[in-house]
């Protein structure tokens, strides 16, 4: 069940739509800024809000990078792995953090604290390599600077 | 015309269609996978590459897609080019990297587009070392398996049922290599279209459910020609056999009727005919059988143990039945024959003859008969036209009365989906973008569609695509199509006291209508209401008089029920009367469950009082467990004859195996009752075209009959059409639980095609194509050989023959409303709720067909 | 040197606020451009040479005439500014969205109204969080002051402007991907033609413009079409901005003259090679553009002058390959990202991109064999322009292919070693 603000919220966007279905990325947006995540019961609510199926709605949600359709935890940790980044220490970065963490890309720790994802290119590459933790873009990541960043996420 | 050139040739092609679609027409072997001639181009698959050159100086020229290259006068290109060649390799090498190799254990090898077009392009090596990517199979109801591994993504199950069919609750999921085609979760697929996904994937991602319960190869299919009985729609269908059971019917192309595609009662129904309820041999009441002489004890049958009140039917042999058959007929007071509206042309004129034409019931109820006879006088006096599928896929105005086609008539609600998109066209032509641009024709469409009204009693699955529709109880509706058609012609009868809103709603139809190049009226008889039927035609006659070629589509419950109509005779109704006073004392019951027709306490009565009951059928029906003697009559898998469908359009079924004991058709029973009756005119009863020939004597309109297909005596270069394919395996083992000697195969002396694998190699003329086959294509993407260009007309014209021909210049009569039966009471009007898995007579003995009726509705 | 798009961007500084941007001279264009008929904007447009900033260098005033004449077909049209900017190694939009909202609102604004269209969109990546943030608050002053809604001005011009929000996907950057993310839909392109710009979004007439190529706009009218030609150092008009990562001291990015040499943008604005590190090579424009090497350092990053040299200018914005990084590993990397953002709607793209990445994983993990490296070079031919569907592929395929005319030597020791010797 959606609630009544995200219903309001998610409405609001179809005013600015030709059909209720162009609003579908907004609406999982909206969904997951508040959940976290997009569960299929939500897929399924949110679709009956936009007159489309919960297969057409996953069509999208599924398509997208930062549509979680899996549980992640209170933050999430998107490591960039492309080029830039690669090159100026991705994989020292990606391991300190895997280490810090205890999990590996793609886990959630035990606390439902962080979740670890790989990225594509961040758009930062004068600040390899980079890190965004949640809408924080953090770079260039020094191994020294890890825990300093993770401890402003409780 | 314009010339291209391909590979230095000139070549005559028409304009307007892509370079795919022209190189297949003029014979090339151009391997595609995502290009359907029914869903159109959007080249994804890239497999349809080809070299396109500027001019002839130019030799390098460069790749384009044929399927999204529209031709153009003087064009060159070239298919044989080794860089396209090249790289249509490359585009299977890709397509295989994550494919299984299991082509030999595979359900789809053997008739593989995927598997035809590896062999076409020479892909014959397997270079990657690396992993193949694995899915998880989903749970998708009783008619499809989903086997994902096999995908190749060409996107032509997702692009057909939704884009096509209109479902929404099949797609594709994720991106990349990852991209899954399936839905959001396991569970039934929502569409009553889902079975031609079977046919539309190149591979075997969704295949037929049920096959797989009794699986055999293509080239060890038995196949024949067939028209689907499950409505009045007339599909053309090929049922195919193995080892004495039906095993599937798949699509059978036809231009004009149901093109590419069938519903998923004429596709899973046919299980009936493997039914344990399958009457299989003659059979006596024990009060016929004082002595066990004749008896057949080898056998039990489904009406033994069936609580008769007077004891089980027990199997009999042929000659002892028939010898009690003509025993009741010579000593009978008066005998009286109920044909049937699934029963074909042939059976129902031989019963007729056997019984006398004045002893000859439809075996339609009172209602069910007049609305036929009534639509059959409209369509015959004009001046509307009746359409095809075809037709109705290119009307550009459509008013329903009455009818919830997906559940009804279910391939014309499949249309009335294509008709509606003509909008679309058109705003794509505008901005010179092709009809086969798929995508290009849908982005520029913007959802426009034509004016669809639909005035039902309740919602139906076609609501979505209506501009407008309106539930009302069946008297208002055909109120309201007697005010559009007065809205029309002022000539045409008025309705009075109309309610503001449908007096508003009238004007609005006729004006679209009115406006329309292609109008189109559909109205039928599930709602047993007269009024609807004259409404409409009112309506397409106003629209005539205003000389717009308009067109009226009447649906009809079943598969003959246009054919009986033809043929005459009285109702249902009128049989009980005769037995009430007592001038007739036996009946004969052609291929008709009168339980399903009329109130059981009238149709027991009316059995009671007959002295002998004598039923020829397939199934038991509560009607066969009174009967007397029952005969055990063919499907339509195990006999020849005709049907006329809704149009009026009467179409050749044959016989696709030979059926155990002494199973055959209606008509063969009673030329065989006539002949052990020692009736001289027998004869005439012998042969399927003896039958046709004699039936066009008695009823002129139905000489055409006799046209509609080759006579049985027609050869190919002194050979017949061999029902088995030329690779058709195990002939002389598959009997070998039996005997050892291959028996000889049973001649058919009713028609061109043989029992066999011997015959003729060449296309046959269209009513006789039994499978679609060429060199190099095993799939049902053959079917383009077969067609003069493709997604035209077959070779040699398609199937049937009209029989019903409106007067176009006939001066319209209009039916007069009838106000007193008017009630605007909603609540108070009960009317029958059709569906399409459930409602159906024969569809119902199939297991998967009972299964989906159970699941739920979304 | 003047720096018409940057002059009010102070990177780690809030950028101007609208009363501060006016104060600047902003919105000044806008008044201007609403005094002139919208096809003299066009023509200004065109005299100035500017050409495309998205990456392909298509000139915009050409463009800008391709926009079906209002009446011609039915409203309404629309204009989107592509700010998706995920090609790997570019970040030069993001500068300008988080630096200088203001300009590129008054951009769009100017462009749209030069086009007349009533309705535009910025489609945001969804990671610029803080460039999103800073658009929104700029589009609510420029509400507020009458810069966007109807009657702009007291014009009868009316323009209403959204900003989108991605959720990530590289293909969206394709315009006609982005089209159909916009309409709500999964982010697969469109069969061309039709164009946008006949057929775009909700099927009506749709321009696609680059964030920098809307930010040249308002120093066009304002200044005109010579003054414009002459911030140039080569015959492409204006300024450009140009960043360098990678091992480089300074890496960042720079508005300088278009055709700016490449030499000067790594040692003067990039600082020069990382001390231990030397330059092998640059892509010279993103991820997907050909190897350059040293020798090609005096070559002006325009347009022409780097197609000459057998690559493609891009996004202007260059990252570089330095003698401790394995070529192997860095196109195996390209192509990973190029495999996993592919949409998934045409094969060889969907099928071609993944076995590249397989067989460029096994070379650099010792894995590689004796035929890898022609069924790499059969994939570059394979995947060129035309073949695909879109611009993705031919594009993932061009660093691929000169890294094996420029590094062969490093993939067959790979394979002969059966290692990658940098690890
Ligand atoms: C795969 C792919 C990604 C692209 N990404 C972007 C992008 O992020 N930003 C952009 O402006 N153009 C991108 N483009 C180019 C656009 O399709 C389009 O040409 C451009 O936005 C036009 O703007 P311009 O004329 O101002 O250069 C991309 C093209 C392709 C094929
Ligand atoms: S529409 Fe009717 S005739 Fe056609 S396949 Fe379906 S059930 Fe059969
Ligand atoms: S058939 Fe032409 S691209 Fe698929």
């Amino acid at each position: 069940m959606l609630t009544e603000e995200e219903k309001r919220e998610i409405t609001a966007e179809l005013a600015h739509c030709e059909h209720k279905s162009a609003a579908s990325i907004e609406a999982l947006k909206v969904i997951q800024k508040r959940r976290g995540w997009v569960s299929d019961a939500s897929i399924r609510d949110i679709a009956f809000l936009l007159d489309m199926t919960p297969a057409e709605l996953d069509a999208v949600a599924t398509f997208f990078n930062f549509i979680y359709r899996k549980p992640v935890g209170r933050h999430v940790i998107a490591v960039c792995d492309s080029i830039v980044c690669w090159s100026l220490g991705y994989d020292q970065l990606r391991e300190l953090l895997q280490k810090s963490l205890g999990i590996g890309l793609g886990e959630t720790t035990q606390d439902d604290r962080f979740t670890l994802l790989p990225a594509s290119c961040l758009g930062a590459c004068d600040r390899a390599p980079a890190m965004l933790v949640d809408e924080d873009l953090h770079g260039p990541v020094t191994p020294e600077m890890i825990d300093g960043i993770l401890e402003k996420y409780r | 015309m314009i010339t291209i050139y391909i590979d230095n040739k000139p070549y005559q092609v028409k304009p307007g269609q892509n370079l795919l679609q022209a190189c297949l027409s003029l014979g090339f072997d151009l391997p595609y996978f995502c290009w359907h001639p029914a869903l159109h181009a959007v080249g994804a698959c890239r497999q349809c590459a080809v070299k396109q050159f500027k001019d002839e100086r130019d030799t390098r020229g460069r790749i384009v897609m044929s399927c999204m290259t529209p031709v153009a006068e003087g064009m060159r290109i070239s298919v044989d080019d080794a860089e396209a060649k090249a790289f249509r390799k490359g585009v299977i090498e890709w397509l295989m990297l994550n494919h299984p190799h299991d082509c030999p254990v595979c359900d789809e090898g053997g008739e593989c587009h995927l598997q035809d077009m590896t062999v076409m392009t020479g892909h014959n090596e397997r270079r990657t070392r690396f992993k193949k990517r694995t899915h998880r199979n989903q749970y998708l109801g009783p008619f499809i398996n989903h086997e994902m591994n096999r995908c190749i993504q060409c996107y032509r199950c997702v692009r057909y049922y939704r884009d096509y069919a209109g479902g929404r609750d099949l797609n594709v999921f994720s991106a990349h290599d990852h991209v899954y085609f399936g839905r959001h979760e396991d569970g039934v697929l929502d569409s009553e279209f889902s079975g031609n996904l079977v046919e539309i994937c190149p591979t075997g991602v969704f295949t037929d459910k049920t096959l797989k319960q009794h699986y055999a190869r293509k080239w060890d299919l038995q196949t024949a020609p067939s028209i689907c009985v499950h409505c009045g729609l007339g599909c053309n269908t090929i049922a195919g056999e193995r080892y004495g059971t039906l095993r599937r019917i798949m699509n059978r192309y036809h231009h004009d009727v149901n093109g590419y595609f069938l519903c998923d009662r004429g596709r899973f129904g046919y299980e009936f005919v493997n039914s344990g309820k399958r009457i299989k041999q003659p059979m006596l009441s024990p009060s016929l059988s004082p002595s066990p002489q004749g008896r057949d004890a080898s056998t039990s049958s489904p009406l033994a143990g069936e609580d008769r009140g007077e004891g089980d039917l027990q199997p009999f042999d042929k000659e002892s039945v028939l010898g009690h058959v003509t025993g009741i007929l010579s000593n009978s007071k008066g005998i009286i024959g109920i044909g049937s509206p699934r029963a074909s042309l042939e059976s129902n004129f031989a019963l007729r003859s056997l019984v006398g034409p004045g002893n000859f019931y439809s075996g339609m109820s009172e209602p069910d008969h007049r609305l036929i006879s009534l639509i059959i006088d409209i369509h015959q006096k004009g001046p509307a036209r009746s359409p095809s599928l075809r037709d109705v896929r290119m009307a550009d105005a459509i008013v329903v009365l009455g009818e919830d086609l997906t559940n009804t008539a279910p391939l014309l609600a499949l249309s009335l989906r294509q008709a509606v998109r003509g909008r679309e066209f058109e705003a794509a032509a505008k901005l010179n973008i092709p009809e086969w641009h798929d995508a290009g024709v849908r982005n520029a469409g913007r959802g426009a569609r034509n004016p669809l009204f639909i005035a039902t009693p309740a919602q139906t699955r076609l609501d979505d695509i209506a501009i407008k529709t309106c539930h009302a109880a069946p008297d208002d509706i055909a109120r309201l199509g007697f005010a559009i058609a007065h809205e029309l012609d002022p000539s045409a009868p008025a309705v009075r006291g109309l309610t503001e809103g449908t007096s508003s709603l009238a004007k609005e139809i006729a004006h679209s209508l009115k406006d329309a190049k292609r109008p189109l009226v559909i109205a039928g008889t599930s709602l047993f209401n007269e009024q609807i039927v004259q409404a409409a035609a009112n309506i397409a006659a106003a629209l005539c008089a205003g000389s717009t070629d308009a067109a009226l589509c009447y649906t009809v419950p079943e598969c003959n029920s246009m054919g009986l109509g033809i043929i005459g005779g009285r109702n249902l109704d009128e049989a009980f009367t005769v037995m009430d006073d007592g001038l007739a004392d036996t009946v004969v019951i052609l291929e008709n469950d009168l339980y399903r027709r009329a109130d059981a306490g009238k149709i027991n009565a009316f059995l009671d009082r007959a002295k002998h009951v004598i039923v020829l059928d397939h199934i038991s029906t509560r009607t066969a467990l009174r009967a007397d003697i029952v005969l055990p009559a063919g499907t339509f898998a195990e006999s020849n004859g005709t049907l006329v469908n809704n149009e009026g359009r009467a179409q050749r079924f044959y016989q696709a195996f030979v059926p155990q004991g002494d199973i055959q058709g209606g008509w063969k029973w009673i030329h065989a009752i006539m002949v052990a009756a020692g009736r001289t005119t027998a004869d005439a009863m012998q042969s399927l075209d003896s039958v046709t020939a004699t039936m066009a004597d008695a009823f002129p309109v139905l000489a055409p009959v006799k046209d509609i297909a080759p006579p049985a005596d027609f050869r190919i270069k002194g050979s017949k059409v061999p029902r088995q394919p030329h690779r058709y395996s195990g002939r002389t083992s598959m009997h070998a639980d039996v005997s050892v000697n291959e028996g000889k195969p049973r001649e058919d002396a009713d028609s061109p095609l043989a029992f066999s694998m011997e015959g003729s190699e060449e296309q046959p003329p269209a009513p006789l194509i039994a499978r679609y086959w060429s060199p190099g294509w095993s799939s049902v993407q053959a079917l383009n050989k077969y067609q003069q260009e493709v997604g035209g007309e077959l070779r040699d014209n398609g199937s049937g023959k009209r029989l019903v021909q409106p007067d176009q210049h006939g001066k319209p009569a209009y039916f007069t409303a009838d106000p007193a039966k008017a009630s605007h009471a909603m609540d108070a009007a009960i009317v029958p709720a059709y569906q399409i898995f459930g409602s159906d007579e024969l569809s119902n003995y199939s297991p998967a067909i009972e299964e989906r009726a159970k699941a739920k509705k979304p | 040197m003047e720096r018409p798009l940057t002059k009010n961007i102070h990177p780690g500084q809030e950028p101007l606020s609208l009363a501060e941007y006016e104060k600047a001279g902003g919105y000044r264009s806008l008044r201007k451009a609403l005094a002139m008929p919208p096809q003299d904007i066009v023509a200004l447009v065109k005299a100035s040479n500017l050409r495309g900033r998205g990456g392909a260098g298509f000139p915009t005033g050409m463009k800008w005439g391709l926009v079906p004449q209002v009446g011609s077909v039915p409203q309404p049209r629309y204009f989107i500014v592509n700010a998706d900017e995920m090609e790997p190694g570019a970040f030069k939009d993001r500068l300008l969205l988080e630096g200088d909202p203001n300009q590129i609102i008054e951009g769009i604004i100017v462009s749209a109204y030069a086009v007349q269209t009533e309705k535009a969109f910025i489609f945001l990546r969804r990671e610029y969080f803080l460039a999103e943030k800073r658009l929104k608050k700029a589009i609510a002053e420029a509400y507020e002051k009458g810069y966007l809604g109807a009657g702009i001005l007291g014009s009868g011009f009316n323009l209403d402007l959204r900003i989108h929000s991605s959720a990530g996907r590289y293909i969206c950057g394709e315009e006609t991907a982005l089209i159909n993310a916009l309409e709500g839909k999964r982010a697969v392109p469109r069969a061309k033609p039709p164009f946008p710009l006949a057929c775009g979004l909700w099927g009506r007439p749709t321009l696609v413009n680059n964030p920098e190529t809307v930010a040249n706009i308002p120093h066009i009218v304002n200044n005109g079409a010579e003054w414009f030609k002459a911030l140039s150092a080569c015959a492409d008009g204006g300024t450009k901005i140009y960043g360098v990562s990678g091992r480089v001291n300074k890496p960042g990015a720079w508005e300088l003259p278009m055709g700016t040499t490449i030499e000067e943008l790594i040692e003067d604005h990039g600082g020069g090679m990382q001390k231990g590190y030397a330059l092998r090579g640059i892509i010279p424009g993103g991820a997907s553009t050909d190897f350059l090497l040293p020798k090609h350092l005096d070559v002006p990053m325009d347009f022409d002058s780097v197609a000459k040299a057998g690559s493609r200018m891009g996004t202007g914005t260059m990252t570089v390959l330095d003698d401790r990084t394995c070529p192997v590993g860095f196109v195996h990397n390209l192509e990973v990202f190029f495999s996993r953002e592919s949409c998934g709607w045409c094969t060889p793209c969907r099928e071609g991109l993944p076995w590249i990445e397989k067989i460029l994983h096994a070379i650099e993990n010792g894995r590689g064999e004796s035929g890898d490296l022609s069924l790499l070079e059969q994939h570059c031919r394979l995947l060129g322009p035309g073949n695909t569907f879109c611009a993705l592929a031919p594009g993932a395929v061009e660093p691929l292919q000169s890294a094996l005319k420029y590094f062969r030597e490093d993939f067959e020791r790979h394979i002969r070693e059966k290692k990658c010797t940098w690890k």
